[in-house]
């Protein structure tokens, strides 16, 4: 069917304000994450249009959220945040008459401790909480959070950290032999010792973009295997490391929001996020792992044996999934986060 | 006497409705801000509304996590409001030294021509300010345009770490508000009578003796200007420290946002939005001083 120019200008006049009379799903969902091509699909199939919203972290999403009139029918939180949303009514129950495939989602990644049953959200994909290294700068052992923290010489002032609080602070305690959600205080304080330490050591904290990466702009930093990949795929030099001290596993679930202004729509949408074909796609767009039950089959060959998604087995056990913290430690962390920061 | 009063009452009238958005939406919101730097930090962002100064002791102190008895001066904080100061305060003498010549040329040309040089000036202002920002990063990383040049020249043998530095904050800074200079600059040259330049001339004085004695002083209030309108945006710049300097390099409205999101503390937040506030109008005050001084002088 062909647009004519007008009716293309008037819909973009039209944008938000009309969206919800015109059958328009609002995602509100990490940056490049979203392969255009399921939007595509998706308006295709439903005739509902999908615009996406990108954020660069949870804490900025939740606050978006909370102050309300964002106009958002679906987010993506991690996994240690789903119960923040939950418990401040942030988002409703899933609609089981029309999230008809929820019985996709893989048997591991249905009875979860953050949403037991899955009453609220949907896996969108899982990764790992890594490190990437350039082995043209750098050829020692990538599986060690010592790069970050205790940088070898040719590493120094080439590295970026991404500003997420749980993933560096829990990087940093299990580096010191801690657990996640530490409270022992002498662990904690050598935590914030290194941290400091180490911090002049690093050239940026930002959101490492993957181009900066096979740029060679940074050499090595704190990064989720899925962007690790995609770095790797255009560089060869760059490979993903496993911190033996422990790595976290995380998962990024697809949620209905309460004040959504076109909450069937945004169920549709969730249901076909269940389809395998469909989870296939954001996997081999982002290159993490789904939580769906037959998208293996969907899946480009690189991605089933690809060194970011199949951990090797010596360093499987050092892999836990992350949990959100109690509020006291959480304070903690904060404030060893806003020194670090600063 | 019943008539200018009753104009007088008029125009307080007309002016009403601009006065009462002015007022409630300038004052309202800061209120909001002022309130919020007296409370307590909610979890995971927000706020508890629990009257505490914590927000504001931790502007300008910091007590240790790990024992609280230790309290110092926040030298995180006081760092970031010297950058920001010192930093703006050298995009200003950038902007001024390139802005001055950039003016002049334009005064210069032949009337007809000006329009098209001036327009010319505002060509920048046709892209958004991210973009921009994005384009100077692409020219100073390390497999950037400079560094790719400069290799191929020989000049250098690594590249030369550009990105993520106080430098390339300050690079865009003057790349983004030099216009903001050189229009007052032009304003103020353009009212510029040159039959004073020339006495300068007739009566000996030296090219430098006219700059400085004649032509200066005339295009000081365009000076004046072109600095506060550069000053005032590059102490709160957030866009350009935040592309540039990578997060590692912050100023003051990097850190205000840092505080409402990563930092979770929206209470010292809004104290440091206060803080830079108040760091700007003192400016602005040093400003007027300084100009109301000159003109006292010249007048007395």
């Amino acid at each position: 069917m062909k647009r004519t120019l007008a009716t293309s200008l008037a819909a973009l006049v039209a944008g938000g304000s009309m969206a919800a009379a015109e059958g328009v799903v609002n995602f509100y969902n990490w940056g490049n994450v979203t392969p255009p091509e399921l939007i595509e699909r998706f308006e295709a199939e439903t005739g509902i249009r999908v615009t996406v919203t990108d954020y660069d972290s949870n804490d900025t999403a939740l606050a978006r959220v909370r102050q309300g009139g964002h106009g958002f029918d679906l987010v993506v939180p991690s996994n240690n945040y789903v119960e923040t949303w939950i418990a401040e009514g942030l988002v409703i129950p899933l609609d089981r008459e029309i999230v008809t495939n929820i019985d996709n989602i893989a048997p591991e990644w249905m009875d979860v401790d953050f949403d037991p049953g899955r009453q609220y959200s949907t896996p969108y994909f899982w990764g790992t909480t890594g490190l990437i290294v350039n082995t043209s700068v750098y050829d020692g052992n990538p599986h060690t959070a010592g790069i970050i923290f205790d940088p070898p010489e040719e590493l120094r002032g080439r590295i970026n950290v991404v500003p997420e609080m749980s993933d560096i602070i829990t990087m940093a305690i299990r580096y010191h032999g801690g657990q996640q959600c530490e409270t022992d205080m002498d662990i904690l304080r050598q935590v914030r010792d290194t941290l400091m330490g180490a911090r002049e050591h690093w050239l940026a904290m930002d959101y490492g973009n993957i181009d900066a990466y096979v740029a060679n702009d940074i050499s090595a930093g704190v990064y989720w295997n899925g962007g690790a990949m995609r770095a790797r795929l255009q560089n060869d030099d760059l490979v993903y490391g496993y911190p033996q001290e422990g790595f976290s596993v995380w998962m990024d679930n697809v949620m209905v929001l309460s004040d959504a202004q076109n909450p069937e729509g945004a169920m549709k949408f969730v249901n076909f996020l269940l389809e395998p074909e469909n989870a296939a796609a954001i996997s081999n767009f982002s290159r993490y792992a789904s939580g769906v039950v037959g998208y293996e089959e969907f899946l480009e060959e690189e991605m089933r044996t690809a060194p970011e998604i199949v951990t090797p087995p010596e360093l499987v056990g050092a892999g836990a999934f992350s949990i959100p913290c109690p509020q006291e430690v959480n304070d903690i962390y904060s404030q060893i986060w806003t020194e670090l920061m600063q | 006497m019943a008539e200018p009063r009753e104009s007088h009452r008029w125009k307080w009238l007309l002016c009403a409705p601009a006065l009462t958005i002015l007022v409630l939406a300038a004052s309202g919101p800061l209120l909001i801000v002022l309130v919020y730097s007296f409370l307590t930090p909610g979890n995971m962002g927000g706020v508890v509304w629990q009257f505490s100064t914590d927000g504001w002791f931790r502007v300008f102190f910091r007590r240790d996590i790990f024992s609280p008895e230790d309290v110092s001066w926040n030298t995180a904080h006081l760092t970031i409001f010297w950058r920001s100061i010192w930093l703006s305060l050298q995009t200003t003498v950038i902007c001024a030294v390139l802005g001055f010549p950039t003016a002049w040329f334009i005064a210069t040309r032949p009337a007809n021509t000006r329009t098209v040089w001036l327009f010319l000036i505002t060509i920048p202002f046709w892209t958004n300010l991210l973009i921009r920002t994005f384009a100077i990063q692409e020219l100073i990383r390390n497999s950037g345009t400079i560094n790719t040049l400069l290799l191929w020249a020989g000049v250098i043998d690594a590249p030369i770490q550009m990105l993520f530095s106080e430098f390339a904050i300050l690079i865009g800074m003057a790349y983004v508000f030099l216009p903001l200079m050189v229009l007052p600059l032009y304003a103020a040259m353009d009212k510029l009578d040159f039959r004073l330049v020339e006495a300068g001339y007739d009566l000996y004085a030296s090219r430098l003796q006219v700059l400085r004695h004649v032509i200066l002083p005339l295009v000081k209030p365009g000076f004046i200007a072109g600095s506060i309108l550069v000053f005032i945006p590059s102490i709160g710049a957030y866009v350009t420290p935040r592309v540039l300097g990578g997060g590692r390099t912050m100023m003051l409205g990097n850190l205000i946002d840092l505080q409402f999101g990563q930092g979770r503390n929206w209470p010292l937040g809004a104290a440091l939005a206060i803080t830079l506030l108040v760091i700007v109008v003192a400016a602005l005050l040093f400003y007027l001083r300084t100009l109301n001084r000159e003109e006292g002088g010249r007048h007395g």
